[in-house]
């Protein structure tokens, strides 16, 4: 229906799109060079949203994410909403495509947030199943992220990067590698977070996201770190992702910022920040 | 009123409305049109909002709003004949 | 895990944590669940508070809140587009004891939703006013319009349009008066319009695909067409017309 931008995504900062922001990227994007969008947010008929992002995919390379899915979930995948996901790809032909290893729906009931999984040899082969649907239905191969946890399960047998590579062992897909969710988890679960960077498989990383996190406490007083994406990121997290860049070299990298949006200088400068970090890898 | 002088009264106002509508409006460009104000996105992938409480807290919504008052513009709206606070209907108002 | 556990601990605080949830030591993973428990009860009430300003306004902002999450327990959302979650909330206020004095409260709540519906419907150009003006009277009165998806009604015993224009851009006291609302989305803007009494059965009854001529005729002698025509072709409402061949 129309020319979109770059059909991949540059190694370079991008933003998660907000439309208060729609004027400011147009008249002055740098150095933000691709935009994500949440896929729900476009799944309407028609109005303001569809016209935003269809002015921005002609500028800009965009990246779908999902986040209603729920690849991990226990039932089959809504064939009704991943048709609605089709067509928004089918339209959009966007850069890339990458959803949560989460559940978030039950029966027919729709919890609108990242719940989390067993990771266990049954549900490796049930995200594995899930995620060759996806792959099937959208004739692309998609990106699957890891979570930030906030707790463990009892019955859980894999580590979450071993988890992470048979799924896209047997499935093809690639991985969305969030630097913060690696640190809120590693922070909440006890375990380190340079030892699991390393022992990710970069090959497979189509895309990285940054964003700020929350701090808290659990009932024992251990920090708790919550992925609110409502601040800046943190130092920690800056110094995790400039070791992965100088280990893996360039790749797409996200800001996140969803709740308390800032105005586009603040995010800008954001994205500014992880050019520094780019630039010297390139 | 018989359906002729109805066609007539129909004949007029379409024209009197084809010709307040010529005027001009339509002449915003695509792109003006986007800047408007946008509905906020509803699907997002973060913690939800309000984290300076969020996580520790037992979160416990549900039952207030059965013993709380509403304190919003609802108790304000004013109506003639002193009914305030409520826009209860009266039979007289919804006569005719 | 069960998901069916984990769903209904989810939504109901006063259960009990699974278990078999843990934190790094092994022990209860207790509060930590509840950080589940926000994210789920806080994001809705969030979508409801973006979705029904009006209402928030009218109730405060702490009441609205408990009662989102009275609404949310009742009707977690069945759709993943939070752009249309709370369509039930029309009726749920109707059936809400303690707001049963203010009765008007389901008809906002209709209006509220019928504007986010607009504002996410299909686009669709107006038919052009050439085509509107070359046409004779009699052929109009026997057309059947194309209305655009974007276009909702809502008609109302109470003043339901003037509660949400004195409740957004500071209208108006409301007078008590049954009131009809169209709302139009000429470019990407849905706005409200006040329909002039029986405008609603004439928007019903063209929607339903009767003639124009047809739905003037139930709407009795003293209908204002002038103001109706003025609201559908100022608002680009009119995208087509069916004329009968025979």
């Amino acid at each position: 229906m129309f020319d979109s931008a770059a059909q991949h995504l540059p190694a370079r900062p991008g933003v998660g799109y907000k439309p208060q922001h729609f004027k400011d990227i147009l008249e002055n994007p740098a150095p933000v060079e691709w935009l994500e969008i949440h896929a729900e947010n476009y799944m309407g008929d028609g109005g303001r949203p569809l016209a935003q992002l269809r002015h921005l995919a002609e500028r800009f390379a965009i990246s779908v994410h999902g986040v209603g899915l729920s690849i991990g979930g226990e039932g089959g995948l809504d064939e009704g909403h991943l048709a609605r996901l089709k067509h928004l790809c089918d339209w959009l032909k966007p850069a890339s495509f990458s959803e949560h290893l989460a559940w978030s729906s039950h029966d027919d009931t729709f919890l609108n947030d990242l719940l989390p999984l067993p990771y266990t040899a049954a549900t490796v082969a049930r995200v594995a199943d899930h995620i060759d649907r996806v792959q099937e239905v959208l004739g692309r191969r998609m990106l699957l992220e890891n979570p930030s946890s906030y707790l463990a399960f009892q019955d859980a047998d894999l580590a979450e990067v071993e988890f992470l590579r048979e799924v896209a062992t047997r499935t093809g897909c690639g991985l969305l590698l969030d630097v913060n969710n690696v640190y809120v988890s590693a922070t909440n679960l006890d375990f380190d977070a340079e030892a699991y960077l390393a022992d990710f498989p970069v090959e497979l990383v189509g895309e990285v996201h940054l964003g700020g996190h929350f701090a808290d406490m659990d009932d024992h007083g251990a920090p708790l770190l919550i992925d609110s994406h409502g601040c800046e990121v943190v130092d920690p997290v800056w110094q995790l992702y400039a070791g992965l860049i100088g280990r893996a070299g360039p790749l797409p990298t996200l800001i996140e910022w969803d709740n308390d949006v800032p105005d586009w200088p603040v995010l800008a400068a954001e994205a500014a920040r992880a050019a520094r970090i780019l630039v010297p890898a390139a | 009123m018989s359906i002729n002088s109805k066609t007539l009264v129909v004949a007029g106002a379409l024209a009197a409305a084809l010709s307040a509508a010529a005027m001009p409006a339509a002449a915003q460009d695509a792109k003006e049109k986007c800047f408007g104000v946008a509905l906020a996105g509803k699907n997002d992938c973060a913690a939800g909002p309000g984290t300076t409480c969020a996580g520790t807290s037992k979160v416990d919504y549900q039952g207030n709003a059965w013993s709380l008052v509403p304190t919003g513009t609802c108790t304000t709206m004013e109506l003639p004949e002193g009914r305030m606070g409520s826009l209860e209907p009266l039979e007289r108002d919804m006569a005719g | 895990m069960k998901e069916s556990a984990f769903t209904q601990a989810l939504l109901d605080p006063d259960l009990a944590v699974p278990t078999g949830l843990i934190d790094a030591e092994g022990r209860p993973a207790g509060r930590r669940f509840s950080v589940y428990r926000n994210n789920v009860a806080g994001s809705l009430i969030e979508a409801l508070e973006q979705g029904f300003p009006v209402l928030q306004k009218l109730l405060g902002e702490t009441y609205f809140k408990a009662l989102a999450g009275a609404f949310l327990r009742q009707h977690p959302p069945k759709s993943r587009l939070m752009m249309f979650y709370g369509a039930e909330m029309p009726n749920f206020l109707a059936d809400f004891p303690p707001l049963a004095n203010l009765p008007y409260l389901p008809d906002v709540a209709r209006l509220e939703f019928a504007l986010r519906e607009a504002y996410h419907a299909a686009d669709a150009a107006p038919i052009a006013a050439e085509t509107l003006a070359a046409l004779a009277p009699e052929r109009f009165m026997a057309a059947r319009l194309h209305l655009a998806p974007a276009l909702r009604w809502v008609a109302s015993k109470y003043p339901v349009w003037s509660i949400w224009q004195a409740n957004t851009s500071g209208g108006a006291a409301p007078q008590m008066r049954p009131e009809s609302a169209l709302v139009l989305r000429p470019g990407f803007d849905a706005v409200p319009h006040l329909l002039p009494p029986q405008g609603a059965d004439v928007i019903a009854a063209l929607h339903a695909g009767t003639t124009v001529g047809q739905a003037l005729e139930q709407a009795g002698e003293n209908f204002d067409i002038t103001a109706l025509l003025g609201l559908l072709i100022q608002g680009g409402a009119i995208t087509g017309l069916d004329e009968d061949c025979g």
